[in-house]
């Protein structure tokens, strides 16, 4: 078990959340993590708001529904691929905002997991937004709703080709997506499985601005065979035959215990929780409560073994120190040099997280993060063009780099207030402790000898500022 | 630095008259290095998916002018290869090489069911897994876990850029990434990372281990990579563009005795939708110079006939042009190999055919994997080839 409340509510919102607050810290040495955890909870009860960023110049062009868009010219088009790609840009920061700042952040963070999990290209802005709401909405809720209606997003019927799904012409990426990715896994189910499930999604499309429509007319009403049953399924008969599978559950915590828990999977851990979450009929609310209340979630061999991904490490960093970023540029730049770009997944098995993190550029990278926030260093990194992003379309170059073009830091005004009267009060003696206790999840992990030469002692606010930052840059902060 | 028992080898035959001079005064006393004889891969990515019916053109074709009626580059402005086919008119120095014999065009490379996005197809020919499934490991990450289990430096392979690809991300070895050696070496040279390295108690059973791991890996490269960088820097005139400095850069690294086999460098983005003659015209100059360049410096000092370039882009583009004077995304491709040697010169294979299409499409003859086989094989001396590609690809004879 974890030594004390403090580490064990620590690692329950680094792992159920984006990570602890300076506001947090009174609480957490008090209160039991189960505590902590009904409130989390509470918090992503209510308060779901969409998010939206598609501008009005774009809903102009869809005045008579989508059909005029065949008619648009050279120009007309690329200026829609644009208003697309920059509404999208928009939809990560307003996301990672909200990661930051939503006390939903239990929501958020399945959320964050969904959104791997149907991993999801798109270059519409109205479809990501659906898709992302879908997403949100069903983030603690069941995850058959969640597959149904992901499976009914323009964005995935897009992505998947399944708009090009016909009778007499079956195309299998859907179908075979849905079992190897979103519910079975590789090795159980056929090839005949898929190309049978295929026929039953026939029909299955969206209109262009993202609502689903079925198009009987294209659909095989015929009889299939899948899973060695025979009958005129549906779609949606598939889609619960997949649920009906216990696989589908131990793939499913498979995944969620790498995500939430450790890489290394237990056995025993996952075979309890997927017994529990399929006889719950798929309830992610309550397998989140057995999960991280179970006892063995705080053991010590699950604290501070994961490797921050870059969405997790960015967020955090702006909860552990609260500040306002000026420039959201770099912050996109960032994700795109340590290699995760919201609502750009590598494909649509997602990222594959743990230790393809690192490599000798994104590490050096992530520790000197801190530093370029405090202004100390500079953002000099090129991240590589991304072209199905770019579509073509020529980058804003003064956009681009903005960091380097003014060699300046990325322009951020950092709350130092909160953290300093947290630690104001601590003698010097215990000051660096104190402080890696907060911000690090093995609280001795950080030798002192390393960083006390980094440290400013002029005044007690200036070795808590310097040590912040310092301490933010170590190895040991990559990891929650 | 720890050279592997064969690497030793090799560099100590040349080296046993002098075995105590430290290798830095070696190459002062020799005008290269490394050996003849010690092979090395120089892999150049198109990005963006470039247009290989305007790189190598069928000028006796007439679809090929249907299909192009703005785009077609005509016969008289190509840069003549044979009776069928030219060169698009900025390739001029590989107009040079192909009369030289040092030009190989392989035609109509690709993998079955094509996939037409970028960033899919892209990692189809960076992990080289079939289309449908999803590979964390790059083809030549791979190669570096099979080679180099307890290497302490990750330098096999090097990309000249700031960020890492897939291709060179293996299980449990990584390349760099390095896009110009003084600058990371000074990053590198950050006080803190040194002494956060050396102070560090942690168990290397932790999790954080592998952090530190790359952390001391990454040190001792930058600083490997740097010093080797200029032990004999070229002197040679390269122009004063991205791909040229990065040439420059893996052209002195080759005549140091860096243990690397592998560099991996890009150009784009060629993704021609728009006006695409104007910016394939560009990031051809570009190419074109610094290929140039790069070619003159390697035979100056006597290594071209080590080292082989090729180059491949993600997909190639439809048959017919689009509306906006550009093409769209594509399938089968031609690869360039350059080398001073090559055993098969010239256009390899006959010409991708345009009548027998997949959509619109040109079908694939070659597929990709068999072309990083034959350079896994035959010219970086690796016999377990299908272990590293996950297949057995047949060997071609190009080298």
């Amino acid at each position: 078990m974890a030594d004390n409340h403090f580490q064990a509510n620590k690692h329950l919102v680094w792992r159920a959340g984006f990570g602890i607050q300076p506001k947090l810290m009174d609480d957490f040495e008090k209160q039991a993590p189960k505590k902590t955890f009904q409130q989390m909870l509470k918090s992503s009860e209510n308060g779901f708001v969409s998010i939206k960023t598609a501008p009005d110049a774009l809903n102009e062009f869809f005045a008579d529904g989508y059909k005029g868009v065949g008619k648009l010219n050279a120009e007309e088009r690329r200026k829609l691929q644009r208003l697309n790609r920059d509404a999208i840009r928009d939809l990560n920061l307003a996301w990672l905002k909200q990661m930051v700042n939503s006390e939903a952040q239990l929501r958020e963070k399945w959320a964050l997991f969904w959104h791997g999990h149907f991993a999801c290209r798109s270059v519409n802005i109205y479809h990501q937004e659906l898709l992302l709401d879908v997403i949100r909405k069903n983030a603690l809720g069941k995850f058959s709703t969640l597959l149904h209606e992901v499976s009914k997003t323009a964005a995935m019927l897009n992505f998947l080709n399944n708009q090009q799904n016909r009778k007499g012409h079956p195309n299998e990426n859907f179908a075979r997506e849905v079992m190897e990715l979103f519910t079975l896994g590789r090795g159980n189910y056929t090839e005949n499985d898929i190309k049978e499930a295929a026929r039953s999604f026939t029909g299955w499309a969206a209109t262009p601005k993202g609502e689903y429509s079925f198009r009987r007319a294209l659909h095989d009403n015929g009889s299939k065979t899948v899973f060695g049953k025979t009958g005129n399924y549906s779609g949606e008969d598939i889609l619960d035959m997949l649920l009906d599978n216990p696989q589908t559950a131990q793939y499913l915590v498979t995944k969620i215990y790498r995500f939430f828990v450790n890489e290394i999977p237990d056995k025993a851990h996952i075979e309890e929780l997927s017994k529990s979450f399929y006889q719950s009929g798929y309830n992610i609310q309550k397998l989140s409560e057995k999960m991280f209340t179970s006892g063995w979630f705080y053991e010590p061999r699950n604290i501070g073994c994961k490797i921050k991904s870059p969405v997790e490490l960015l967020v955090g960093i702006q909860r552990n120190l609260p500040m306002q970023l000026n420039n959201d540029e770099a912050l996109l730049q960032l994700q795109r040099i340590l290699g995760q770009v919201l609502f750009y997944p590598p494909n649509v098995a997602g990222w594959p997280g743990g230790q393809n993190w690192i490599d000798s550029s994104s590490l050096m990278a992530r520790m000197r993060i801190p530093k370029m926030l405090a202004d100390e260093d500079v953002l000099n990194v090129t991240p590589k063009d991304d072209d199905d992003q770019m579509m073509g379309i020529k980058e804003n170059k003064k956009k681009q780099v903005p960091a380097k073009a003014r060699g300046k830091g990325i322009n951020v005004d950092i709350h130092w207030e909160p953290v300093v009267q947290v630690f104001e009060k601590v003698p010097r003696n215990t000051l660096l402790n104190e402080m890696s206790r907060y911000l690090l999840q093995k609280d001795s992990a950080m030798p002192q000898e390393a960083i006390t030469g980094y440290i400013n002692s002029a005044d007690k606010a200036s070795f808590i500022k310097s040590g912040t930052i310092i301490l933010m840059c170590t190895p040991e902060y990559q990891m929650c | 630095m720890l050279l592997k028992r064969k690497d030793f080898i090799q560099l100590g035959s040349l080296a046993t008259a002098s075995f105590m001079v430290p290798q830095f005064l070696k190459a002062f006393e020799r005008g290269n290095v490394v050996p003849q004889g010690n092979k090395v891969v120089v892999i150049l990515q198109l990005s963006g998916g470039n247009d290989g019916l305007n790189t190598v053109i069928p000028y006796r074709n007439d679809i090929y002018y249907k299909n192009r009626p703005l785009l077609g580059i005509e016969k008289k402005s190509a840069l003549t290869l044979t009776e069928e086919a030219g060169l698009n008119p900025a390739l001029t120095a590989f107009k040079d090489l192909y009369d030289d014999g040092s030009l190989g065009i392989l035609n109509n490379v690709g993998y079955p069911n094509p996939d037409r996005s970028h960033f899919r197809s892209m990692d189809i020919w960076h992990t080289a897994s079939p289309a449908n499934e999803y590979w964390n490991q790059g083809w030549l990450g791979r190669y570096l876990d099979a080679q180099c289990a307890g290497c302490d430096k990750p330098t096999q392979a090097i990309e000249i850029d700031d960020v890492l690809s897939l291709a060179l991300k293996g299980e449990n070895n990584k390349a760099i990434a390095v896009k110009n050696p003084a600058t990371l070496f000074g990053t590198s040279n950050e006080k803190f990372f040194k002494e956060v390295m050396q102070k560090n108690k942690h168990d290397e059973h932790e999790p954080v281990d592998y952090l530190y791991k790359t952390l001391s890996e990454t040190l001792s490269s930058a600083n490997y990579i740097f010093k080797q960088s200029r032990v004999h820097a070229s002197k040679a005139s390269y122009p004063n563009t991205d791909l040229g400095n990065s040439f420059k850069t893996i052209a002195s690294l080759i005549f140091s005795d860096i243990n690397t086999k592998v560099y991996y460098v890009s150009l784009g983005s060629f993704d021609t939708h728009v006006n695409q003659q104007a910016q394939q015209t560009r990031l051809f100059t570009e190419m074109n110079d610094a290929v140039k360049a790069f070619v003159a410096d390697l035979k100056t000092n006597n290594r071209f006939e080590d080292v082989l370039l090729f180059s491949f882009s993600e997909f190639g583009r439809r048959v017919a042009q689009n509306a906006s004077n550009g093409t769209d995304h594509g399938t089968a491709n031609n690869m360039f190999f350059v080398s001073g040697g090559l055993q098969q010169k010239g256009l390899i294979n006959s010409l991708p055919s345009l009548t027998d299409l997949s959509e619109g499409d040109l079908k694939y003859s070659i597929d990709f994997k068999n072309v990083y086989a034959t350079v896994l094989n035959k010219w970086l001396n690796v016999k377990d080839e299908n272990r590293i590609l996950k297949g057995n690809y047949e060997l071609l004879n190009f080298i």
